[in-house]
């Protein structure tokens, strides 16, 4: 490709964990490989519908500090999702740039994606498709086991981003949204909640938990009042899933997140439900949190109506 | 063959076989996830065979936990399925550089550097389960005197190709990651292999490996 007919970024600060992540791999647990995609599927979801891009199409993420990014090409719009603070630098000068809202770009224009605020991953994309290769399927950075494009590696600085594809009857919308916030994570009961003392079971659901900075896309570790164990602190290995809350042998829990470890030798004693997850993930280090127990069947109905809220946020885009 | 079915979290079936941890409950294990995963299912996202359990993930958009309960319990495993079993053959080497924890498991068990190799090398193991990293093999059984307990504290970084020990298993880090396993020596074998998307993994649940020791210069050989 010439470089004059060439799309795309320049990377001039690479921020501190930038990935491109879709909707994940599936059914390669068994491998080893976990799910992966995009941490915050919400924001996943309205930056694509901002952008009037395939439901699946790849975006950046990245966490508390975004990218500093130069544009070189034919004009292309961008936005960001997220509670996510940025500018734009171009020729007209320098303006601070709204989240779920779109803007032009031209070329030699930057983007300066100072910080998350409150939450920690944000969302940027364009209205078109970056160059990226496919693993099982997907394009998600899983760094952990070097899998997906860019060798498996979060983004460097003056790495370049192509742009394969413009979508040129795009028609520049936006969101009105502050974005959603939780109090209590909600969890169901685990397989090995019996595990327990009775006080502690206690103290598991009433006091609150600090997410400590032992935290990344593999797994939130937490502090807080110890969780005591009175059968056994392992178990014989088995499988994980997303949310799962497992308490290590210094009774602390550590909840099990996109990237996580496959198979797991710690006694669960909950699982945060599928409708809390995208909230659970934006709470920031320091942040307490208090679990609150959940039945089955409302934790069914609860992800029924979180979705619904998301697809009615998606019909409020103009 | 399943004993029970439980809820993990809102989204996954958690199949239990049973609490020992021996070929047989694993076989079963194995099989019911060859034939889950051949049928191809609508809306299960993965499946995680592991010693005794088997956990099944499910799009919560097409499945709820009371429809797919019903359907996983309908499923008839017909006995004299065999299981499809590879050798493998993965060389080791045990030189000092690479035998991390040998004065460790010395001390612990009370033989030999040699008497251990030996032993170690005279089996084949089964591979119950992959996992943890992508492509780990968790594998058995080590004779009863050679089962020792994990390091009292991990290790940070357990380097890539690694072999350890640890009660009745042994396995290999495909990756370095943190780890506790009492290292004997390293293979100079790639053990995942993300480009061969097909099977990335050398080896797989139901395989049988066997080890065979290497010098420095042969590994050396064949890493270059």
């Amino acid at each position: 490709m010439k470089s004059k007919d060439r799309n795309y970024f320049k990377i001039l600060r690479a921020g501190i964990n930038t990935t491109y992540q879709d909707l994940g791999r599936n059914n390669l647990y068994h491998i080893g490989i976990p799910f992966s995609g995009a941490m915050d599927k919400r924001n996943f979801q309205l930056l694509n519908s901002l952008l009037q891009n395939d439901y699946n199409s790849p975006v950046i993420e990245f966490a508390y500090q975004g990218p500093h990014l130069k544009y070189f090409g034919k004009d292309i719009f961008f936005c960001i999702s997220g509670n996510v603070s940025f500018k734009i630098i171009s020729k007209e000068g320098v303006i601070d740039g709204n989240s779920y809202q779109c803007y032009l770009l031209k070329n030699g224009d930057e983007v300066d994606i100072h910080s998350t605020n409150k939450s920690v991953y944000g969302y940027f994309s364009i209205n078109g498709t970056f160059g990226v290769d496919y693993y099982w399927g997907s394009c998600s950075i899983n760094t952990q086991a070097q899998i997906g494009p860019n060798n498996g590696n979060k983004f460097s600085k003056d790495l370049e981003i192509e742009i394969i594809d413009i979508n040129n009857s795009f028609n520049k919308r936006k969101l009105d949204y502050l974005g959603s916030t939780i109090e209590n994570i909600r969890v169901i009961k685990g397989t090995n909640y019996d595990y327990f003392s009775n006080s502690s079971q206690d103290k598991f659901f009433k006091e609150s938990f600090k997410i400590t900075k032992l935290s990344d896309r593999m797994g939130m570790r937490l502090e807080g009042p110890k969780i005591e164990n009175i059968v056994d602190p392992n178990i014989k290995s088995e499988g994980l899933v997303k949310g799962v809350i497992q308490i290590t042998s210094a009774g602390d829990p550590i909840i099990m997140l996109s990237d996580h470890g496959t198979i797991g030798g710690y006694p669960k004693i909950a699982t945060v439900i599928s409708a809390d997850y995208d909230r659970l993930v934006q709470l920031t280090p320091g942040s307490n949190i208090k679990f609150k127990d959940v039945s089955l069947e409302d934790a069914e109905t609860l992800y029924k109506l979180y979705q619904m809220e998301t697809n009615n946020l998606i019909s409020q885009i103009k | 063959m399943i004993k029970n079915i439980l809820n993990l979290g809102d989204a996954a079936l958690y199949c239990d076989f049973g609490s020992d941890v021996n070929q047989e409950i694993n076989s079963n294990v194995i099989k019911y996830f060859y034939h889950i995963k051949k049928l191809n299912l609508k809306g299960i996202t993965n499946l995680t065979p592991s010693y005794n359990k088997l956990i099944i993930s499910y799009d919560l958009n097409i499945h709820s936990f009371l429809s797919l309960k019903k359907k996983v319990e309908n499923i008839e495993i017909k006995e004299n399925n065999k299981l499809e079993k590879n050798l493998i053959e993965i060389p080791v080497c045990c030189d000092n550089d690479f035998a991390l924890d040998i004065e460790r498991v010395e001390n612990k068990l009370k033989l030999k550097s040699e008497i251990i190799l030996e032993k170690f090398f005279s089996k084949n193991y089964f591979c119950y389960m992959t996992g943890f990293v992508a492509g780990m093999p968790f594998l058995g059984d080590l004779d009863q005197e050679m089962r020792l307990k994990r390091l009292e504290t991990p290790r940070v970084k357990v380097p890539k190709g690694s072999v350890g020990i640890t009660e009745q298993f042994c396995n290999i880090y495909s990756f370095e990651t943190p780890g506790g396993w009492n290292i004997l020596g390293n293979t100079p074998q790639n053990i995942f292999d993300s480009s061969n998307q097909s099977n990335p993994n050398l080896v797989n649940p139901g395989d049988t490996i066997k080890f065979y020791r290497i010098t420095l210069d042969q590994y050396n050989e064949i890493k270059r």
